[in-house]
């Protein structure tokens, strides 16, 4: 085990050396400059402002320092917000982000899974076919749609919940739940039919045989296995939430790193590109680790596999 | 000798879209304390639907009980609650499953699916339950217990999982052990060793055994009687010598015959002829009618009664009528040396 996770993390250094220099150097193809009012500067001014930050040298050389300066923890300075470390840009905006998604992953976690054990154990009865209509919605009603659905009707119309912004538990509901539902619905069709797999396998009529209790049954042997399928989607669904994030941020005017993505693509703003896919890679590659590190707490058959490669 | 177990007159059926399929039309069954019971028949003949009904575990809600008893230590388990039940199953009444591939949870540790039904039953706490539960793979001769009780199923082979199985089933001493074609998912060698465990421990802890198999070989080495199950009914049921020496219906007959071993000549397998009757529409007198060479009118008319032919064995045959003609069984039983 411990030997397996020492060459994953090998593994992710090297995915995550790759994807600076993709993104370095397809980033330098972008059309423009980094300045602001670039539109206004003469040729001359813009050669000036190259050799001052360094952009006029070759490319290569370009990259090892930016590189040698990643290893020590430097992102650079951004060239829209007034020279201010990238890293602090990041450090702001990165756990309002990180609020939001993790919190609609929870619920989409815990209301996803009730709903697909409910529907799974009370097949074809009301409890299913209710769960099952709240998935199809879920599924096919974009969080978008779902946001400006709901911010119209509980903060424009009636005034329940605050309309925008990010400034206390109050705020958090509406864009939780938009960007949640979808989880929610995905995992609650994923965890129901595994369920009605589960509960069909014949180790489960083997534990009702020791005259264990349907609550024994149901949740240390029927829903155990039946999360194994779930791990499976969690990962990519915390990638398509951290999309989802920007879209959300957008509509609720939430000042997370998105909103500030967006822009530093726009303006050709590099460190600010350079800092903010790392920080996206970084996340994404430690899901994934994370996720495949959960299959072996579930499933001891890929735990001893892992073990052994 | 005292029965243990006794089933009267029970009738299972399921609803299905097709309508109602009426698996058990009438199963008349005892079993006597430390025998062995080995219930023969077909595929679809239900073997099966009558001991899950005794565990009471057919599935909800397309399986229901129509009538009929079943009793054990003074209870009707049909008219037990669900929680009652669960006092009596794994504690009194145990299962061996058919495949030992599938029939374990694949995440959980061995230890963990022994203890379980310790804990609950026995109310052992953690500590002791572990105890017994390296007894109990020490007992089903699982080598190295201490160190393969924290393993998971799959690091063990299919015939090891069967002696897991087996320690699960036996491990709150039931008086009836109920055994689904225990050894049909194994190999030959295999099949040989967890029958000889099965006999193993059945003499030391004197329990009941209900045994369901295809394999006559496996019955005449395991059994002391036999029941001859066709079409959801009993036709015929007698100690393992009148079974395999005196069998007196045509059904039994087929069966006996078509057992590899009786036709060392002939290298061909003598399979009956038809298929089993449709349960959905089941046929009003005897099951086994269009596919007997000795069927008469009456046999298609109405169901016989049981003959009594001796203390032990019984059969539904209107063959055994004394108006019936006399028809000798095939020449292969009457000269006997089945079952050896
Ligand atoms: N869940 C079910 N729904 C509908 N019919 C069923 C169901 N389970 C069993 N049956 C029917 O009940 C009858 C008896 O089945 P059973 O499983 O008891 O046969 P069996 O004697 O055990 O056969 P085998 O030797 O193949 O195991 C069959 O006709 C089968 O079609
Ligand atoms: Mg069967």
């Amino acid at each position: 085990m411990g030997r397996y996770i020492v060459q994953r993390i090998i593994y992710m250094i090297v995915t995550m050396f790759v994807i600076v220099a993709l993104t370095f150097f397809s980033m330098k193809l972008l059309p423009g400059t980094p300045y602001k009012n670039q539109e206004k500067l003469s040729p001359e001014m813009i050669e000036l402002l190259n050799h001052k930050y360094g952009l006029d040298k070759p490319l290569p050389v370009q990259f090892v320092k930016y590189v040698g300066d990643l290893l020590k923890g430097d992102l650079g300075v951004s060239f829209q917000f007034d020279g201010r470390p990238v890293t602090e840009i990041i450090g702001e905006r990165l756990p309002v982000s990180a609020d939001l998604g993790f919190e609609a992953m929870v619920i989409g976690l815990v209301f996803g899974l009730l709903l697909g054990i409910i529907a799974g154990l009370r097949r074809n009865t009301v409890w299913d076919y209710g769960s099952m209509i709240v998935a199809v919605i879920g599924v096919s009603v974009p969080s978008f749609v779902l946001a400006q659905l709901m911010q119209y009707y509980f903060a424009v119309k009636h005034h329940w919940l605050p309309v925008a912004y990010w400034e206390g538990p109050a705020y958090h509901i509406l864009p939780d739940i938009a960007l949640g539902f979808g989880p929610v619905a995905t995992i609650a069709r994923y965890m129901r039919t595994a369920m009605v797999d589960t509960l069909n396998q014949d180790y489960i009529e083997m534990a009702r045989a020791k005259g264990l209790s349907r609550p024994a049954v149901t949740f240390k042997h029927a829903v155990r296995n039946s999360l194994i399928p779930i791990v499976t989607i969690v990962g990519p669904m915390a990638v398509n939430l951290m999309t989802g994030v920007l879209v959300i941020e957008n509509i609720f005017a939430i000042p997370g790193i998105g909103d500030q993505f967006v822009t530093s693509v726009y303006t050709n703003d590099y460190p600010m590109i350079m800092g903010t896919t790392i920080m996206y890679s970084v996340a994404f590659i430690v899901v994934v680790f994370i996720v495949d590190l959960l299959y072996g707490v579930i499933d001891p058959r890929i735990r001893l596999a892992g073990g052994e490669s | 000798m005292e029965n243990i177990l006794e089933i009267k007159d029970l009738h299972v059926s399921f609803d299905t879209y097709g309508g109602e399929v009426q698996a058990v039309r009438g199963v008349n069954l005892e079993l006597k304390k430390g025998e062995t019971l080995a219930i023969v028949g077909e595929s679809g003949s239900g073997k099966s639907v009558t001991s899950k009904t005794i565990m009471r575990l057919l599935p909800k809600p397309a399986a229901r009980i129509k009538s009929g008893e079943i009793w054990f230590n003074g209870k009707d388990l049909t008219k037990l609650s669900e929680k009652e039940m669960q006092k009596i199953r794994g504690s009194e009444i145990s299962m061996i499953f058919q495949d030992p591939m599938t029939s374990l949870n694949p995440t959980m540790s061995i230890g963990k699916q022994i203890m379980e039904g310790l804990r609950k039953h026995q109310k052992l706490g953690k500590q002791e339950a572990l105890q017994r539960a390296i007894e109990l793979l020490d007992l089903v001769g699982i080598p190295n217990p201490e160190a393969r009780v924290k393993q998971y199923p799959h690091q063990f082979s299919g015939g090891m999982r069967q002696r897991v199985v087996i320690a699960i089933a036996l491990a709150c001493n039931p008086k009836v052990l109920i055994a689904d074609e225990p050894t049909t998912a194994l190999d030959v060698t295999i099949q040989a060793q967890i029958l000889d465990l099965m006999k193993d421990l059945q003499n030391k802890m004197q329990t009941s055994i209900i045994l369901i198999t295809h394999d006559l070989g496996v019955v005449a080495n395991m059994a002391q009687r036999v029941a001859v199950m066709y079409g959801g009914k009993i036709v015929e049921t007698g100690t393992v010598d009148e079974i395999f020496y005196r069998p007196k219906h045509p059904y039994t007959w087929g069966l006996l015959s078509s057992m590899p071993r009786l036709h060392s000549k002939t290298d061909e397998l003598l399979a009956i002829p038809g298929t089993p009757p449709d349960l959905s529409n089941p046929p009003k007198g005897c099951p086994f009618a269009p596919r007997c060479p000795h069927a008469m009118k009456v046999c298609v008319e109405y169901m016989p009664d049981y003959t009594t032919l001796s203390e032990t064995q019984k059969t539904a045959c209107w063959l055994l009528d004394e108006r019936a003609p006399k028809v000798e069984p095939p020449e292969i039983i009457a000269v006997g040396g089945a079952g050896k």
